[in-house]
């Protein structure tokens, strides 16, 4: 096996709470009779809804079309009438669209499986079709990125012209505590993510593929090392020591090919394609059986929930109906979040819809949370020594809260990507990261 | 809806991410330090008797006290973040035992008051509240501040005469030295120094069981059985506390580890030089376990509001702590140099932290691959 890696600099090891729903098999979660798709799963434009109240739809149909570069289709989760279309707000705050879909009675599991069938005869896709079709099926199919940010795949599967790219990393990390769902995505759907593993590689054209995986997941490390094993492949089955934000992608890419992601750019620039696992199974089930992305494996977990545990939801369903699935709460939550715990949003309302980056559903109890009061800032320096990115927070901090906004730019406010590292670990209870994302907004209207 | 899935039965907390939070807060920073202090309050009780707890009483509650008015006059409930009790016990582990007890108490309150609040209470202050309320009352009462007793172990002994701390003995002796001497514990001997029991029976055992030579006075110090400070006489109980804030991350290594290394540097290879010993032969037994600088290395030095944020920073400010420490302490006027050395260093932190900074992500050493890709 391969030496275990990390990234160098910064990060934390929160208690990772994974046991609560890491040997839970994904079980198909009923389909809502209702179901809620918002127009705006993804990083960028939301997409335009392209249905009518009253139409009849089909699973799989697109209902709303990402027209704009950075965006990507919404396709119906059911088969039903169009009910209505709503203006709704989701968990992370983003007012948006939805298309509310009833549910013909008629529709079940039965009918998606017939219609998105792979073909046991038929000639592999990946060495028919050429990178351009293969990146259209998967623009076609509304793929986006499912560790977190959502950033639409066939953008980031089209290498810009002058550029290479040496290596497709695949994020097999989750260093999100409590989260199960990629961990078993690993195990469930071994074969399927080594096919769309070979798809993006052809997409992107990368010799060398490495897959990171941390390593509190070594029965998925095992797995997939066989799998490759097995087809003869040579893939790199990358073990990471445990430690947060190891899957954000330049920390990922940092531990496993030791380049940096040069400040404001992409992964492409230093050669390199990151891919989180959900993404690479929604990739295989597009190029292989033609379907869209509209249903993802969500975990429900948290010390409220009866029975946590991995979901496989229809992009659309309530948040409720997960729980319920879950056995509900064993006691009156202190607070859910749509998400991890470091990245994730706090939210209120249980009927907000599942959507294509719903990566779990973290009911925590008053235990969980911290009540401690807020101090002044002592200057430990504990922020500047987590900080993955070499900020030093404290410092940003006070800029911004005074309104320097330029000052703030310039001590690289802009390379925060709001892990968490600094907030979780501050003593005096300070909220860095809020100060941080509310800096950046004003930075950006100044600018 | 049946009770068994019940999914909403009261508000939720909505906040900014991270959604949890690491359980160290800053009153538990504050306690803890106190706490790692214990085993060498402990010590100096014992050793210095039931009146140096009267000190340590003294100045915590004198710390207390103007922590709370402070805080009452300018609304805001701060005493129970325990860092005006980690300062009031700090400046009683600055005072000789029988130190008048009005000292302590101006000590912390000229800590609390005029260091600390005046610049805007706690993480706001540039200097160690603790040492500058020490500094303050040692070249304000002079007297009161150097009059030392001697711990149990000492006065038990037949011809102790001197009183004087063991660097105090050796200031004293090496304004008029005339040799020769082989070196300090030769040299305070003569000066009529005396070491314990205790530390000639440990000695004895260790020579015989284990065959290495040991000095009964570097034992002495170690253990702690010398005259000075409450808190700052045993190096052992110390250096528990120092691990113990070690192991719950309280403490980072840089600054004690900088600190301590060009203390011991400079002490090896220049401490020797008095006795005619030449280059290199420094005494770092004696130098690093006597007076102050156990307490400073580990509990002074350390404090977070008035050291860097940085641990390039600390290392800066750890190594000129010890550079100034040994300064001082060869060629000041004075026995010891922690507490200024320390001061000294913490005027330049500011400084420090400005251009001490930690190497951005992404901004240093891009690859050749993606300066190719930046064509454009």
């Amino acid at each position: 096996m391969v030496k275990t890696r990390t990234f160098p600099k910064g990060g934390i090891h929160p208690h990772g709470r994974k046991t609560l729903s890491n040997t839970a098999a994904v079980v198909r979660l009923p389909f809502p009779k209702t179901a809620v798709v918002p127009m705006s799963q993804h990083l960028g434009a939301p997409a335009a809804v392209c249905v009518a109240k009253g139409d009849s739809v089909e699973a799989g149909q697109i209902i709303g079309t990402g027209e704009s570069f950075i965006s990507a289709d919404i396709h119906a989760p059911v088969s039903g009438t169009v009910k209505d279309i709503i203006s709704i707000v989701l968990p992370n705050s983003v007012r948006t669209q939805a298309v509310v879909i009833e549910t013909e009675t008629t529709f079940d599991e039965s009918v998606l499986e017939n219609k998105y069938r792979r073909e046991q005869n038929d000639s592999d896709p990946v060495a028919r079709l050429s990178s351009q079709e293969l990146i259209s099926i998967v623009k076609k199919a509304g793929v986006v990125g499912m560790g977190g940010a959502a950033f639409p795949s066939h953008v980031k599967f089209q290498v810009p012209k002058g550029k290479k790219a040496d290596y497709l990393v695949i994020n097999g990390v989750e260093c999100e505590p409590y989260l199960t769902s990629d961990h078993r995505m690993m195990l469930e759907h071994t074969d399927e993510i080594i096919d769309g593993i070979r798809a993006v590689q052809k997409m992107i054209n990368a010799p060398q593929v490495i897959i990171g995986i941390e390593k509190n997941k070594m029965d998925a490390v095992e797995k997939m090392e066989k799998a490759i094993a097995d087809r003869g492949l040579t893939y790199i089955v990358q073990p990471l020591k445990v430690k947060y934000p190891q899957g954000d992608e330049k920390q990922l890419l940092k531990a496993v090919i030791k380049r940096e992601v040069p400040s404001g750019g992409l992964p492409i620039e230093i050669g390199a394609v990151v891919s989180n696992v959900g993404s690479i199974f929604a990739v295989y089930e597009a190029v292989y059986t033609g379907k869209p992305l509209i249903d993802r494996i969500v975990t429900v977990t948290g010390d409220a929930v009866r029975r946590p545990g991995n979901f496989l939801a229809a992009v659309g369903t309530s948040i409720r109906q997960l729980v319920e699935a879950a056995g509900g709460f064993t006691e009156a939550p202190a607070k859910i979040v749509a998400g991890g715990p470091m990245m994730g949003f706090s939210f209120f309302d249980l009927d907000s819809p599942v959507t294509k980056g719903t990566s779990g559903i973290l009911a925590l109890t008053d235990k969980n949370l911290d009540h401690s009061p807020m101090t002044a800032c002592i200057s430990c320096g504990k922020c500047v020594a987590v900080c993955p990115m070499g900020l030093q927070p404290t410092k940003l901090f006070r800029l911004i809260d005074n309104g320097n906004f330029d000052e703030a730019l310039k001590l690289n406010l802009m390379d925060c990507k709001e892990c968490g590292c600094c907030a979780y670990t501050c003593p005096a209870k300070i909220p860095l990261v809020h100060g941080f994302k509310y800096g950046k907004k004003m930075a950006r209207k100044k600018s | 809806m049946s009770e068994e899935t019940s999914t909403v039965t009261k508000d939720f907390i909505i906040e900014s991410s991270p959604q949890i939070r690491s359980a160290m807060t800053t009153s538990g920073i504050m306690w803890r330090v106190s706490i790692a202090l214990l085993p060498a309050a402990i010590w100096g009780i014992a050793v210095f008797g039931f009146r140096s707890l009267a000190v340590l009483i003294f100045s915590i509650a004198a710390a207390s006290a103007a922590e709370w008015l402070m805080g009452k006059l300018l609304n805001r409930r701060t005493l129970i973040d325990g860092s005006a009790v980690l300062t009031g016990l700090l400046i009683g582990f600055n005072m000789p035992p029988s130190v008048p007890l009005y000292i302590p108490v101006i000590a912390s309150i000229f800590a609390i008051v005029v260091v600390k609040w005046s610049f805007g209470g706690l993480g706001a202050n540039w200097m160690n509240p603790a040492l500058a309320g020490r500094v303050f009352v040692f070249f304000s009462w002079t007297s009161g501040m150097n009059s030392w007793k001697l711990p149990q172990a000492l006065s038990s002994m037949p011809d102790a005469l001197s009183s004087a701390t063991p660097l105090g003995t050796y200031k004293n002796g090496m304004l008029d030295y005339a040799g020769p001497h082989t070196g300090t514990a030769d040299f305070l001997q003569d000066a009529g120094y005396v070491v314990s029991q205790t530390a000639q029976n440990l000695a004895g055992v260790f020579q015989n069981t284990l065959g290495i030579t040991l000095q009964p006075l570097n034992i002495d110090l170690f253990l702690g059985n010398t005259a000075g400070c409450i808190g700052e006489v045993s190096a052992l109980m110390l250096l528990i506390g120092a691990g113990y804030l070690f192991a719950k991350k309280i403490l980072t290594w840089q600054t004690p580890v900088s600190y301590l290394g060009s203390f011991i540097l400079l002490t090896w290879v220049f401490g020797g030089l008095p006795y005619g010993n030449g280059l290199f032969s420094g005494e770092i037994w004696f130098n690093v376990f006597s007076g102050g600088l156990m307490l400073g290395v580990f509990f002074m030095a350390t404090d977070m509001v008035t050291s860097p944020v940085t641990g390039k920073g600390m290392l800066i400010y750890g190594t000129g702590a010890g550079f100034l420490t040994f300064l001082l302490r060869t060629y000041g006027s004075l026995p010891e140099g922690v507490s200024l050395a320390i001061i000294l260093m913490n005027i330049f932190v500011p400084l420090i932290d400005r251009y001490i900074r930690p190497a951005v992500f992404g901004k240093k050493d891009i690859p050749k691959a993606a300066a190719k890709g930046k064509g454009k």
